[in-house]
């Protein structure tokens, strides 16, 4: 149905040229406040987002406990009003690891996801657009990357590259999990940009003489954010879930620093029979992270994509 | 509220009876639809009542919206469960009526009772399952035939709707046919039970003009070989003129105007009628003068005006026309809801002639072409079956063509003749396997980096479709000063922001719109979106590809009226490249007339309308429909028989000889050149 006419749209009215900073601080406030109230479950998930990188950042105060403090007199202590989720095997407040894995789990899994993600965009894109040789040589490198596990490869380059600390980050942990990443976002973003590619309004941007860059970046990309917003999200959770397996396998995290998959893997699985708080805990901090990097994802997409406001 | 018949022969015993023949087979009464949707609730269908005898064939005519297409979706009951349901109203079809059945009876009577013909044969036939399976599938489910006497049915209907070679055809898929052959596929699915109704929606309109006119004289001949009524819907005059008996025009959801098609076409007592009319440019007529266009755009069906739905683009408006119009009868025999209907079928009024000024061609000044096409040729390189065997299209065969400054040069043909190639080549949008194009005098092919940049801003596009045509993620704004930026043709904020809005103002959009997405904007204001684009470029040459063929008929006019009033303002050189032979003859000067990737005929528009001299074009103007069912009537049509050969292994020699009538054994020997047979009349054929 043709709603074209219709509704007022939000017309930002044609900003007059005057102070400048003033109206874009001000249409960021209001874009705020319209994003929240147009997607609600967006805003709630940026909520949890924006808790778990305050929780990063100054874990040193939020957390009640040393996260590394061991305390043999109460290993294995159920959850109470002194540690909200229990203690481990070594009588550390898991509350307070959770909060200290909660920077291990954003660095690593987001930091990799969106370098792997943005890294196959562009791969998958170029392919798309180019054709031909470039095409083929891409999708032939991204067939090789595929064949191999996301475990193993990310083992391969973990192994190679070895540990590259910066400012206490692994470095080259991160590239091993984001690697593996690549292939696969790069094939469903090539996808995506292939039925672009076919449209007239890219042909319009060809014969308007526009550079390959221009055309690319200003035409295509704003056109393949639903995918790459997906793959992106999506594989938020594959990152950290990675980076546990990683950690298990002694090649990620090592013991002790505090991190999710590390806490959910490590010697939690020898007692969690008797003490469940330590995988519970963990695991819904993994489950509610993944969620709510999935939701905000989506609304961000929802959001972006002009098509959805009237 | 309604009086709902006692409908008790529900299992199956519907025989009709003799007595069935008194009452119309379809009896559609006050049939309001709602739609939900995000924006609201949409009326889609208010108030409609009209009826189909037996045997009769008529036509539902509107634009886009109008709800001519959730009409027949309503009668076989195929609204969108969730958002669709009909409000109020009566379909009685055959006594009965068929918004009180439920699902399963329902089912009974589609596809056995009233079938319905889709508008797209590419999407609408199952493209795994075998033809015959699907011809076969309606016998088997709701005439309960065995397997045998299916199939023997299907080859008969396959040999009713023209399709050779029908046995072996059964056991074929649907990609081994073409459009034509698929749409008589369609037909014969449709009249596989012997129904009593067909609903063609839209039934040509994916078509070519040559297949088009088989279709339709196969529709027209069975509905009156095997008695059955006909409903066809469609946006096309033409159409309607030849095959209706009686023609209903939609406008915003509510009926304008109903009664026999020659009172329709010739004394319409409906202002819309007569606008829509007088805006279709006719290829039976010179064109040249402006064509009188509707003004304005058909009101959202979120928001209605109150009253009559036309009136605020309606130039006889009067005070009166605040209120709802009730229909009156005409004294044609129709209805029209119009207050002043009497007063139209007196003559007291009559449509405003467009300006005066109108006629005055954009001249033609230099002889020195601006751009020359020579032996333009493309083969594209497919790779078919496993093993990767090469094939070759020859999309553009040896093309050679000239446009003069200021000039607008008609390309036309059917789909697959290259045309639409032809003007990506001359875009660079394709690399030309041979040839050469020259614009301004130097070789589009050699030049260098900078000058193809500088080219590049002279030689413009507008698409056919304006939907696809606009990136959804750029408002107008930007979409429009991008070039300025780009090029520096408007240096600093404020001025690319003047400058977009003369643009816009050039197309007839407010400046206002600058801040809109293309979604907020209906097909033809895209268009014009689209338009201003091109001239922000400040082009001196624009191909038009299909620029019109998408629109609706009443905004047709207007961007048709545009695209001259700019070439004279701007002295704009077009390529314009269609099917529609009637919009060239009105907007060309020149015509090129293409088939199968070669050159056909040049000439000049009148000289080539008037007189054709090549055996193809003579076909293609003969197929094509006029919107006047007296000159439709009067006319035998000769059609062209059989179908486009395929381009990865055109015929020999001359490439029509496969369907031409006066084809002979020299034909096949070889091309036939391009020749000057009268002074500016060239033609690539032998006999001509």
């Amino acid at each position: 149905m043709a709603v074209a006419e219709a509704a007022p749209a939000p017309a930002p009215a044609p900003a007059s040229p005057g102070p400048a900073e003033a109206i874009a601080a001000r249409s960021r406030t209001a874009a705020l406040r319209r994003f929240c109230r147009q997607q609600p479950l967006g805003a709630v998930s940026l909520v949890v987002i924006l808790a778990m990188m305050v929780a990063g950042l100054l874990s040193e105060v939020v957390a009640p406990y040393d996260p590394l403090a061991i305390d043999f007199a109460g290993i294995l202590s159920p959850p109470s009003w002194q540690h909200w989720a229990g203690t481990d095997a070594f009588g550390r407040d898991v509350f307070s690891r959770l909060i200290h894995g909660s920077r291990t789990a954003l660095v690593i899994g987001f930091a990799s996801s969106f370098l792997g993600s943005t890294i196959g965009a562009v791969l998958g894109a170029a392919s798309a657009y180019f054709g031909g040789r470039i095409d083929d040589l891409i999708q032939r490198l991204v067939d090789i990357l595929l064949a191999f596990p996301l475990i193993v490869l990310a083992l391969v380059v973990v192994a190679v590259l070895g540990k590259g600390l910066v400012l206490g980050i692994d470095v080259n942990l991160i590239c091993a999990i984001a690697i593996p990443i690549v292939p696969r976002v790069a094939r469903v973003v090539r996808a995506a940009a292939l039925s672009v590619r076919v449209m007239p309004y890219i042909d319009a941007a060809r014969a308007a003489g526009y550079s390959h860059v221009r055309i690319v970046f200003r035409h295509m990309a704003p056109n393949l954010v639903a995918p790459y917003l997906i793959m992106l999200t999506a594989h938020i959770a594959q990152a950290i879930l990675l980076e546990a397996s990683l950690s298990f396998l002694g090649l990620g995290v090592a013991e002790p620093t505090p991190a999710w998959g590390l806490m959910l893997s490590g010697n939690a699985s020898d007692f969690f029979r008797e003490a469940p708080w330590l995988i519970l805990f963990p695991g819904l901090a993994i489950s509610l992270a993944v969620f709510a990097f999935n939701l905000f994802g989506d609304s961000l997409r929802d959001w972006l994509d002009p098509r959805f406001k009237l | 509220m309604l009086d709902v018949q006692p409908t008790h022969d529900a299992g199956g015993a519907h025989a009709a009876g003799p007595d069935g023949d008194r009452q119309p087979l379809l009896a559609v009464e006050d049939l309001h639809v709602e739609f939900s949707t995000d924006a609201g609730t949409v009326r889609a269908v208010e108030g409609l009542s009209f009826s189909v005898d037996r045997g009769e064939v008529v036509a539902i005519v509107g634009e886009s919206g109008s709800g001519k297409s959730v009409t027949a979706l309503s009668i076989m009951r195929l609204l969108p469960a969730r958002s669709g349901r009909v409000t109020r109203g009566r379909i009685a079809f055959d006594g009965r009526n068929l918004l009180d059945l439920d699902g399963e009876q329902m089912r009974q009577i589609r596809g056995r009772d009233i079938s319905m013909i889709f508008q797209e044969p590419m999407t609408s036939l199952n493209p795994i399952l075998q033809i015959g399976l699907q011809i076969m599938e309606p016998l088997q489910i709701h005439l309960g035939l065995d397997e045998a006497q299916a199939r023997a049915r299907a080859v008969e209907l396959m040999r009713l709707v023209g399709i050779p070679d029908a046995e072996r055809r059964l056991g074929q898929y649907p990609h081994q046919f073409s459009g034509g052959m698929r749409q008589r596929v369609m037909i014969a699915i449709g009249l596989a039970c012997n129904p009593k109704l067909i609903i063609a929606d839209e039934p040509t309109t994916a078509l070519d003009v040559t297949i088009q006119a088989q279709i339709l004289e196969l529709m027209k001949d069975l509905s009156r070989k095997l008695d059955i009524a006909l409903i066809v819907i469609t946006h096309n005059l033409g159409i309607v003129a030849r095959y209706a008996d009686r023609v209903i025009v939609l406008y915003a959801a509510r009926m304008a105007e109903q009664g026999p098609a020659e009172a329709i076409f010739h004394r319409p007592r409906h202002p819309y009628t007569m606008g829509l009319l007088r805006s279709v440019p006719r290829i039976d007529r010179p064109g040249g003068a402006r064509l009188e266009t509707i003004e304005g755009l058909p009101p959202s069906l979120a928001a209605p005006p109150s009253g009559c739905r036309f009136a605020p683009r309606c130039p006889y408006r009067i005070a009166g026309c605040d209120a709802q119009p009730p229909l009156v009868a005409t004294d044609t025999g129709g209805l029209s809801a119009c207050v002043r209907t009497a007063e139209i079928a007196a003559g007291s009024i009559a449509w405003a002639r467009a300006a005066a000024d109108a006629g005055a061609k954009a001249q033609v000044a230099a002889d020195q072409p601006l751009l020359s096409v020579r032996g333009l040729t493309k083969h594209f390189v497919v790779s078919t079956g496993l093993l990767g065997r090469a094939g070759r299209v020859r999309a553009v065969e040896d093309v050679s063509f000239d446009v003069r400054p200021g000039e607008t040069l008609g390309l036309v043909g059917e789909s697959g003749c290259g045309k639409t190639t032809v003007g990506r080549l001359i875009l660079r949008l394709e690399e030309p396997t041979s040839g050469a194009i020259r614009f301004e005098g130097r070789d589009l092919l050699r030049a260098s980096e900078g000058e193809l940049a500088a080219m590049r801003r002279k030689v413009q596009v507008i698409f056919q479709d304006p939907y696809s045509s606009l990136n959804p993620r750029m408002t107008v704004g930007q979409i429009v000063g991008e070039p300025l930026r780009v090029y520096d043709l408007a240096q600093g904020d404020a001025a690319v922001r003047a400058r977009v809005g003369d643009l816009l103002g050039q197309v007839g959009l407010r400046a206002e719109m600058a801040v809109r997405y293309p979604h907020q904007l209906s097909g033809g204001q895209r268009q014009r979106v689209g338009i201003a684009r091109a001239l922000a470029m400040e082009p001196s040459f624009i191909v038009c590809d299909e620029a019109v063929s998408a629109l609706d008929v009443s905004i047709q006019g207007q961007i048709i009226n545009l695209l001259e009033d700019l070439q004279r303002a701007h002295g704009l050189s077009y390529l314009f490249i269609a099917h529609d032979l009637a919009v060239v003859r009105h907007i060309s000067m020149r015509v090129v007339v293409m088939y199968l990737g070669r050159v056909m005929e040049v000439a000049d528009r009148d000289a080539l309308y008037r007189e054709p001299l090549h055996p193809y074009t003579k076909l293609l103007l003969d197929a094509a429909p006029v919107p006047d069912p007296t000159v439709e009537k009067a006319r035998a049509p000769r059609l062209i028989t059989g179908e486009l050969p395929s381009p990865l292994a055109p015929p020999e020699g001359c490439v029509f000889h496969t369907r031409c009538p006066l084809a002979g054994p020299e034909c096949r020997q070889a091309v036939p050149p391009l020749r000057e047979a009268k002074p500016g009349h060239h033609v690539a054929c032998v006999k001509a």
